[in-house]
Parts: C-alpha cells; sequence; structure tokens
C-alpha cells in the first residue's frame, strides 16, 4: 500500500504461539490487532499432528490402546475407554461388572484430574500463580492413585477390550476414599481464593460470551455447553456403561461466560465425587477382564460411540472388515470445535481476554491435532 | 548508630589531610554512593531470594533450598548465570536504545536514595524539593521501559512498552495527589522534615492514622508503579510472553530484574516515609524502625502479588481514572480542611 498524504496506519498482525506460553499446547493464533483490541483470529492447527488416526489402522485392537492414551493425555483414560467402548459394541462383548465400576471409578477421578488442571491453569492465565499450585496438589493425590492402580502418571493403558488390566490393589479403596473426603473442602478453597475474588469476577463475568444458539452451530459439548444453559451430557441423555446406576446431578448454568464455564466445572467435579463414592459403595468382586486373545477380531461392521470427556463429547467412529487391524477411525474430541468457536468469541475483545476464554474453554491442543 | 557523624568525620579528615576542596567532595560524595548502592545491591539480591521463599511457602512448596542455607545464595548464583550469559542483540534491533534502555531503567532507580531517610541523619541529600524528586526519577523509569519496548523491534515488547506508559501516566495521578495530602499538611517537600513531622506522640504520630485513605491509594498507585500482580500488565508472561524486556538476556535483563526489586523497595520506603513515620520509633536505633517498617511495606505488595490474578488493560485504566482520581480528590480536600480548621 502506497504512503497517503495523511498519516498511514495499519493493523498490527501477532502471530500468537505456535511457542506462546498460554496457548495450552502448539496452537498458533493469527490475530489482526487494532491495539489492544482484536480485530480478527485466525487459528491454526496441525503443529501437533501425529497421524493416530492411521497408525492405528496398522495395528491390532489391543495395540491401539497405547496410541489412544496419547489422543488426549489429559484425560487418558477416557480415551482408552471411548476406543474400548467402540471395539466392544462392534464384537458385543459383555465385560464384568467389577470392570464397569472400575471404569466409571478411573474416568470420574480422570474427569476431577482434567478440571483441576483446567482451573489452575485458567487462573494462571490470568495472572494468580498460586491456585495453580494448589490444584496440582490435589491432582497428584489423583495420579498416586493411578501411579498405584496401573504403574502410570500420565498415559495408562489401563482400560482394555474386555475390561480393565488388572484388579486394584487392596489400599486403593480407602486411599481413595480419603481422597473424596479431602476434595470437596479443597474445592471450597478454590471457590474462597477465585470465586469471591473481585478481580477473578471482573476479568471472567461477561466475557467470551457463547450464546446457546451458537452452542447448536458450533457443536460445543461438555462443561463449556452447560455453562450456556445446554442441559446435556451424554452420561444422562445417552447413557453409556453403568452411569444409570449412579444418583448425580448434570451442573447447568446461564451465564454464558467464562464465569460460568469456570463454576460448570467446579460443580463438575463435585458431581464426581460423588459417582465416585457410590461406585465405591456398590463396586461387587469378581472378575475384571473377559480373556481376550491376541488374535481378537472384531465382527465386520461400523460403529459410532461416544462418551462424556471432561471437555466435551469424545466419539470414536469405528470401521471393520472383520481383521484384526481396524480399518478405519476416526475420532472426535470436543476441543476442535471449541478453537474454531474461538475466532467468533473474542472480535472485539482485548488480547487478555483472549487468554481468559482459552483457558476457560479448557482447549487441549494434541485433542485437535491427534 | 548512626552514619552521620563518620561521614562529616571523614570529610573534615579529607579537608586536614590537605586535599582541595573539590576533591574532598568528590571522594566522599563516591563514598557515599558506593555504601547505598552496595546497601541496595544486597537488599535487592536478598528481595529477590525472600520473595521466592514466601511464594513458595505460600504454594506449600519450599522454594529454592540447594544453593546455601534455605537457598540464600540463589540469587548470586542467578546473577553469576546472567553475568556469564551471552549478550543477544536481535539483528533489527535500535541497537543504541536497546543499550540505553537497561543502564537508563537501572541508574534512576538507585538515583531515588539519593533522599531517602534511612535513619535519623542517613540522608545523602536533604533535598528541600525531596518527595519531589522521588516521584520524578522513578517515573523516568516509565521511559526506559517505553525505548525497551520500542527498541526491541518485537510486537509483545512493544505491547508492554505502550501497556507500561499508559499505565505509569494514569497512576502517577492518584498517586501525587495522596502525596500532596501529606505535604499539604508537613507544610515541605523534604524527607526529613516529612519524617519530623511525625515524631510526635514518642514517634507514632503517623500520618496513616490522619490519611488513611490516602495511604490505601498510595500503595495501589505504588503496586501499579512497580508493575506488580494485580496491575503487572506490561510484563502479562500469559499475555505478552515476557512484556517489554523479552529480547534481553544475560546482563541487560537481570538489570531490568534487579531494578524491579530495588523499586519494589524504592516504594516501600518511600511509603514509610510518607506515612508509616518514617524512621521514627522508641528504643531501637532510627535504622532498624527503618528497616522494619519498609520490609513490612514489601511483604504486603508480595502478599498482593500472589493472591490475585491480574487486571486487564481497560479495567486498569477505569479504576485509575474513575476510582483512584476522585478519591485522591476526595482525600485531598479532607486533609485540606483538616489541617486548616483541626489542626492535628
Amino acid at each position: 500500500m502506497a504512503k497517503t498524504r495523511d498519516l498511514y496506519t495499519e493493523e498490527l498482525v501477532l502471530n500468537m504461539g505456535p511457542h506462546h506460553p498460554s496457548t495450552h499446547g502448539v496452537c498458533r493464533l493469527i490475530l489482526k490487532m487494532d491495539g489492544e483490541v482484536i480485530t480478527d483470529c485466525i487459528p491454526v492447527v496441525g503443529y501437533l499432528h501425529r497421524a493416530i488416526e492411521k497408525i492405528v489402522e496398522n495395528r491390532t485392537y489391543a495395540q491401539c490402546i497405547p496410541i489412544m492414551d496419547r489422543f488426549e493425555y489429559v484425560t487418558a483414560m477416557m480415551c482408552d475407554w471411548a476406543f474400548c467402548l467402540a471395539t466392544e459394541k462392534l464384537t458385543k462383548l459383555e465385560i464384568p461388572e467389577r470392570a464397569e465400576y472400575l471404569r466409571v471409578i478411573m474416568g470420574e477421578l480422570n474427569r476431577i484430574a482434567s478440571h483441576l488442571l483446567c482451573i489452575g491453569v485458567t487462573a494462571l492465565d490470568l495472572g494468580a500463580l498460586t491456585p495453580f499450585l494448589y490444584t496440582f496438589r490435589e491432582r497428584e493425590l489423583i495420579l498416586d492413585l493411578f501411579e498405584m492402580t496401573c504403574g502410570q502418571r500420565l498415559t495408562y493403558n489401563y482400560i482394555r477390550i474386555g475390561g480393565v488390566a488388572r484388579d486394584i490393589p487392596p489400599e486403593f479403596i480407602p486411599k481413595c476414599r480419603e481422597f473424596l473426603n479431602i476434595i470437596n473442602p479443597k474445592i471450597d478453597d478454590y471457590e474462597k481464593i477465585l470465586t469471591e475474588n473481585p478481580i477473578w469476577i471482573a476479568r471472567n463475568k461477561g466475557v467470551g460470551i457463547i450464546p446457546e444458539q451458537m452452542v447448536y452451530d458450533y457443536a460445543i459439548s461438555g462443561p463449556s455447553a452447560r455453562a450456556s444453559g445446554v442441559n446435556y451430557d451424554i452420561r444422562k441423555h445417552d447413557t453409556y456403561s453403568i452411569y444409570d446406576r449412579f444418583d448425580f446431578d448434570i451442573p447447568v448454568f446461564f451465564g454464558c461466560d467464562s464465569y460460568d464455564r469456570y463454576r460448570a466445572r467446579l460443580a463438575e467435579m463435585r458431581q464426581a465425587a460423588r459417582i465416585i463414592g457410590q461406585a465405591l459403595d456398590q463396586m461387587p468382586e469378581g472378575e475384571v477382564r473377559v480373556k481376550v486373545t491376541a488374535a481378537f477380531k472384531t465382527e465386520p461392521g461400523e460403529v459410532y460411540s461416544r462418551i462424556e470427556n471432561s471437555r466435551g463429547e469424545m466419539g470414536i467412529h469405528l470401521i471393520s472388515d472383520g481383521s484384526k487391524k481396524p480399518f478405519r477411525m476416526r475420532a472426535r474430541g470436543g476441543s476442535y470445535n471449541h478453537l474454531m468457536a474461538v475466532p467468533e468469541i473474542v472480535k472485539g475483545l482485548k488480547i487478555a481476554d483472549l487468554v481468559a476464554v482459552f483457558a476457560s474453554l479448557d482447549i487441549i491442543m494434541p485433542e485437535i491435532d491427534r | 548508630m548512626e552514619l552521620a557523624p563518620i561521614f562529616t568525620w571523614l570529610y573534615n579528615r579529607l579537608l586536614t589531610v590537605g586535599l582541595g576542596l573539590e576533591l574532598t567532595d568528590i571522594i566522599s560524595l563516591a563514598a557515599l554512593a558506593v555504601i547505598v548502592f552496595g546497601f541496595l545491591s544486597v537488599m535487592a539480591l536478598f528481595l529477590v531470594w525472600w520473595e521466592r521463599k514466601f511464594a513458595g511457602h505460600i504454594q506449600q512448596r519450599f522454594g529454592p533450598m540447594m544453593t546455601g542455607w534455605h537457598g540464600v545464595l540463589q540469587t548470586i548464583a542467578d546473577a553469576v548465570k546472567l553475568i556469564q550469559k551471552e549478550d543477544i542483540v536481535p539483528a533489527a534491533a535500535d541497537r543504541k536504545v536497546f543499550f540505553w534502555a537497561p543502564v537508563i531503567v537501572f541508574v534512576c532507580s538507585f538515583a531515588a536514595y539519593v533522599v531517602i531517610p534511612f535513619g535519623n541523619g542517613l540522608i545523602v541529600s536533604d533535598l528541600n524539593i525531596g518527595i519531589l524528586y522521588v516521584i520524578a526519577i522513578t517515573t523516568f523509569t516509565i521511559i526506559s521501559l517505553l525505548m525497551a519496548g520500542w527498541a526491541s523491534n518485537n510486537k509483545y515488547a512493544l505491547l508492554g512498552g505502550m501497556r507500561s506508559a499508559a499505565q505509569a501516566v494514569s497512576y502517577e495521578v492518584p498517586m501525587v495527589l495522596a502525596v500532596l495530602g501529606v505535604v499539604l499538611v508537613t507544610g515541605s517537600m523534604s524527607m526529613n522534615d516529612i519524617v519530623k513531622g511525625q515524631s510526635a506522640w514518642g514517634g507514632f504520630h503517623w500520618n496513616i492514622v490522619f490519611q488513611p485513605l490516602g495511604f490505601l491509594i498510595y500503595i495501589i498507585a505504588a503496586t501499579a508503579e512497580s508493575n506488580r500482580t494485580p496491575f503487572d500488565i506490561p510484563e502479562a508472561e500469559q499475555e505478552l510472553v515476557a512484556g517489554y524486556n523479552v529480547e534481553y538476556s544475560g546482563m541487560k535483563f537481570a538489570m531490568f530484574f534487579l531494578a524491579e526489586f530495588v523499586n519494589m523497595f524504592t516504594l516501600s520506603a518511600v511509603a514509610t516515609t510518607l506515612f508509616l513515620g518514617g524512621w521514627n520509633g522508641p528504643l531501637l536505633p532510627s535504622w532498624v524502625w527503618f528497616l522494619i517498617k519498609t520490609l513490612g511495606m514489601v511483604l504486603v505488595f508480595m502478599m498482593f502479588r500472589w493472591t490475585y490474578p491480574r487486571l486487564r488493560v481497560d479495567q486498569l485504566m477505569e479504576f485509575a481514572w474513575k476510582a483512584l482520581v476522585p478519591l485522591a480528590f476526595v482525600n485531598l480536600i479532607y486533609v485540606g480542611i483538616m489541617a486548616r480548621w483541626v489542626n492535628w
């Protein structure tokens, strides 16, 4: 553009990422800025692409599970679960009662761990460094439980086709109950340090509005949808596993903003703790796994199964040709839809709000790039 | 222990030895500068360590533990590391401005101590416009932040520099108005006179008792002035990676970093002098009282930092202009009325 006689100004194009401390992975956002105000935002994905869906085609079903751990490593348990559920649906495999309970316990523990991470990181992104350490302190207890069960702290490879890898050690149940006793007071602590904090409210309330219609338009799911007044939870509305046996509520908020997304996560953690408590009470003794041979084959066919992940619907679309390996696998994670909604949400907001919105949607890059 | 007599003795001694008047002046001033600079450097290193320990204990960890007793040597180790590092200048940077920015911030933050009364008679130069001088020289650091942001040729740095300039301009106003309340009561801008004005009641005739609102406005503005949470938007690491100093490394970065802590100490010292009675206090020597009060103020700033989230840039401006400035005017009117008719 030629310089005119008037003072020529141009928009500031800011490349936020891929190496930026608050894009939660390697996300790149091309921002057009008018001073501090964002006029346009283009997300660029793919920096973390590992071709998981293709790798899966070249492995036997049992070998797929460790790969699925890496699909989205914040809630690896649930990724395993989603894949196993799809496979079992395809073969119509019944799994033992105790294994179902163990899956629910592990899945809900993982949900709490994931929400703790999200809340801590949101606080960190808003400049409050201390709550991050507090939430990680509690997350550590969950990771200890996982380590005790399957020897791993991040990528578990615990939920297997036909059940779970092994039974829990005897000291698991008392430790887990101990954790359930402390998590609710700890959540109260977070409420004290964040929910009632005037700066926290000023930064979150009314920021990053997702109206109800936008939830449908972008297929936003999970706590982010429930914070916009959409009462939709796959655990209740398309029940899988044994979730129909537990008494729990679905927290729905109507603020549509970052603040309510944060509150929805807090409330969900309390509900997850409730579910774990009931599961521990009801859990029967018995086998934890149906023997599945190395030459395990599914029926030819196609299946879509979905679970409620900590950040939205996690679906596995599996096509089998009857061989030992999946013919095609396609996974759906909640974060992708959330990221695609970000440009529309942040237009006209400040750059500091972008960080807050990004964190409040709990976007995890490996789930998007796969 | 008072340093002033020693200084006078040294001065007279040098004169009697037979050095000229000018040379004596230069030598004795240089000696003073070295003493103040040495004290502040050690204090800044200590404050970095203290903040890390304090933050650690707030966050249920220990902070530095490995270097020395409870990690006391950690900052020195860090400083040594930073000195050894390669000094990187971005290819497209404005080299001169890039070089001078940390120098100016460093010099300005130390220069403020010329008029700080560390104790009874422990003052380098009792300027009759002392407080005005402090405000002027600490504001000068903002120019260097802007220089750093501009010269780095980095968009994050530029945004950080711009933010710091906007912030300083906004918060300077309520800060000066709050200080004005004290000046109004004391009737002098000399730091020594301000301290002596609070020496009644056995050293507890503090200005904070009569101007609590002024004190509150001052510490809020001071937090903003020193770029600390909840007003640390110029260096908001989650938005701007590191803000104005993102391109700095090695010794230049260390200068920014140390200057930040010296600045925090300055603002605490000024708050002590203006509102907390300065070095006044019973029993203990005056400089001990000064240090206790100042470090107490530092602790308050640290507590802010490790408990609060950060404000957004527009909320920051709104807070300054819509809340603090009107309140500062109210405070000033109140102080004026009280000083005229009630006569504290």
